[in-house]
């Protein structure tokens, strides 16, 4: 029975990982753009995985991490562009933005470090504007960031000879410049759910968890509070760090623009509505808030057109009502997200049998 | 391992206020190496202000601790843990969505060393470590004897049990002095029995035992030695017996003019 069981279970992983393969195949005949998408939902995959740790596994609740993001975009970015005139290999750099990311979350951390809830909430806001106002400014009286106008011309990703700026041949297959993207971030983005289930379920894991139940006891017995929280800020803030470099190397100009609070707030609600604590969970949150709003904007104006023969409202504006829509219908049916760790399961009373 | 004396912990005139009450005032007591050492007094005499500057959770405003003949050092909790002197809470403080077996797994956090590196790469070194807090959290269950609730979480066994996985967790940090905070607050005659077993074979094991207890019947009956607090003070501390016959321990309890 087991071993058939895991036959099954062998043959589902597979078909996954084929349909995995195939997928920027059928996106590119909807169009290029849609493996754009694809792309950049996997990037907020990363995030809200990175996120997950701090708020899902510590509790510490970080309403400013889009500030890693950002961190390791501009890292990315002065190291590879030619604002600087340097162009590190990409290998070499994105350990550079994460550990600098890293860093970043040891100075949100230190901080931060007796303060919990609402409290901890409101200075990790004011950090991740602090982050943002410092970029867009950083121009004068030496010019580090470029202010507002951002950074352009970043380098691609070149690993070996291949160069992710342009379309090559393979196989006879076509492989264009986001198709390559998307087979790299799929690799990066297994690494990082690996990473996320094997600290899950640590030693390091378990005292993460501890601290969200209950510091005091967690203190008691032995866990050095100060190093496992900063921890989780360090860890959270790297894979943001490499969300943030991936980010400037896709898309070759970043600018202050992106890394704003919404952002902070949307990657923190993919979060929340995936299920905070569990991997899959969050992984689910962030594929649905990624791609759902960007099919609201291919199907929303003609629709509307078709009904109506004119717009009457804006794709944007339906975005938003939907989005809410759909905050405040789970925080009434399914407090604890879409699909819950088994730990929040119990704490908001769903377990079986249980009223 | 003990200091002079056969002594393990050691008070000296250890002092703490908040604003104008004065919680302890000049404590000083030496629990020596195997025994049962109870801590009684009147509501508000200062024992668990006692037990958690101890325990490193209040800074001490005068005063400190030598343990094991050296200084203890009660600047933080997990320095104090990490010592060699676990607790338990008044209010049961179990981590309450986890399961039985985690909260005791949580305990061994202070004696293993697997960070995020070996965590991620699982290495054989990981693997065995990992292997070898769960056996040992399996026998700390055994020993407290809720094995059988391994996997019920902590929230949801029955008050007696509570009380128990919080000595296994408190065991699973390997202390030399095990600090109980009324373990038996809330507990019927048949599970203060239990507990009063519990309590003998950590000792019969070698474990000194630190009780603070309302139940004066217990404490009598298990204790080697007991000291008395009232008002942040030491009244007593000599062997059960003396300590019910002194005149100043009755007029706490009791009042003026009973004794």
């Amino acid at each position: 029975m087991r071993s058939r069981f895991s036959y099954r279970k062998y043959i589902g992983v597979i078909l996954v990982a084929l349909a995995l393969l195939a997928l920027p195949f059928a996106l590119a005949a909807a169009g290029t753009a849609w493996v754009r998408i694809a792309n950049l939902a996997i990037l907020f995959v990363f995030l809200s995985l990175g996120l997950n740790i701090v708020v899902g596994f510590a509790g510490l609740l970080d309403l400013g991490y889009v500030a890693f993001y950002g961190v390791g975009a501009y890292v990315y970015a002065l190291l590879a562009s030619p604002h600087f005139g340097l162009h590190l290999p990409f290998w070499v750099i994105l350990p550079i933005g994460a550990s600098v990311a890293a860093i970043f979350g040891v100075l949100l951390g230190t901080p931060t470090l007796k303060l919990r809830g609402d409290y901890l909430a409101i200075v990790t806001l004011g950090f991740g504007e602090i982050v943002r106002i410092f970029l867009n400014n950083l121009s004068q009286p030496l010019n580090i960031t470029n202010g507002p106008q951002g950074i352009a011309q970043i380098d691609p990703v070149r690993i070996g000879g291949i160069s992710f700026g342009q379309t090559d041949v393979l196989l006879g297959l076509s492989v264009s410049g986001p198709m390559k993207h998307y087979y790299l971030l799929l690799l990066l983005l297994l690494v990082v759910i690996v990473i996320n289930l094997r600290l899950q379920n640590s030693r390091i894991g378990r005292a993460w968890e501890a601290i969200r139940e209950d510091e005091v006891a967690a203190r008691a017995i032995g866990i050095d509070t100060t190093r496992v929280k900063l921890l989780a800020f360090a860890m959270g803030a790297t894979f943001g760090g490499v969300a943030g470099g991936m980010f400037s190397s896709i898309q070759g100009f970043i600018s202050p623009e992106s890394f704003v609070l919404t952002e902070s707030v949307m990657i923190l609600a993919m979060v929340v509505l995936g299920g905070m604590g569990n991997i899959w969970g969050v992984v689910v949150g962030a594929l649905l808030l990624s791609f759902v709003p960007e099919m609201l904007r291919y199907t929303v104006v003609p629709v509307q057109m078709a009904l109506f023969d004119r717009m009457l409202v804006e794709p944007e504006v339906i975005r938003m009502l939907l989005f809410g829509m759909a905050l405040v219908l789970m925080m009434r049916f399914r407090p604890a997200g879409l699909w819950p760790s088994s730990a929040r399961q119990r704490e908001f009373g769903m377990e079986k049998g249980a009223k | 391992m003990s200091g002079a004396n056969g002594i393990l912990l050691e008070a000296h005139a250890v002092g703490k206020r908040f604003g104008g009450v004065r919680a302890l005032h000049q404590v000083s007591l030496a629990i020596k190496q195997g025994e049962i050492y109870g801590l009684i007094g009147p509501n508000g005499a200062g024992k668990t202000t006692l037990f958690n500057v101890l325990s490193g959770l209040y800074g001490a405003d005068s005063g400190g601790f030598s343990f094991c003949g050296a200084p203890l050092n009660i600047s933080a909790p997990h320095l104090v843990a990490r010592a060699g002197i676990a607790r338990t809470f008044q209010n049961i403080r179990l981590f309450a969505n986890m399961t039985a077996l985690e909260n005791v797994m949580v305990g061994r956090h202070l004696r293993t060393h697997a960070g995020v590196i070996g965590a991620v790469l699982r290495g054989t070194g990981t693997r065995a470590e990992e292997a070898a807090i769960e056996r040992r959290a399996v026998e700390l269950l055994h020993y407290v004897g809720i094995a059988d609730r391994a996997n019920h979480l902590a929230r949801q066994l029955p008050y007696g049990d509570q009380r128990r996985l919080e000595i296994a967790r408190a065991l699973a940090t390997d202390p030399k002095l095990l600090a109980l905070d009324e373990p038996a607050a809330g507990m019927n005659a048949t599970e203060t029995a239990a507990l009063r077993t519990l309590v003998l074979g950590l000792r019969a094991d070698g474990l000194t035992v630190l009780l603070i207890e309302h139940d004066v019947k217990l404490v009598m009956g298990l204790c080697d030695r007991v000291a008395v607090l009232d008002y942040g003070e030491k009244i007593a501390e000599d062997v059960p017996e003396r300590v019910q016959r002194d005149p100043k321990v009755i007029e706490a309890y009791l009042g003026v003019g009973v004794a």
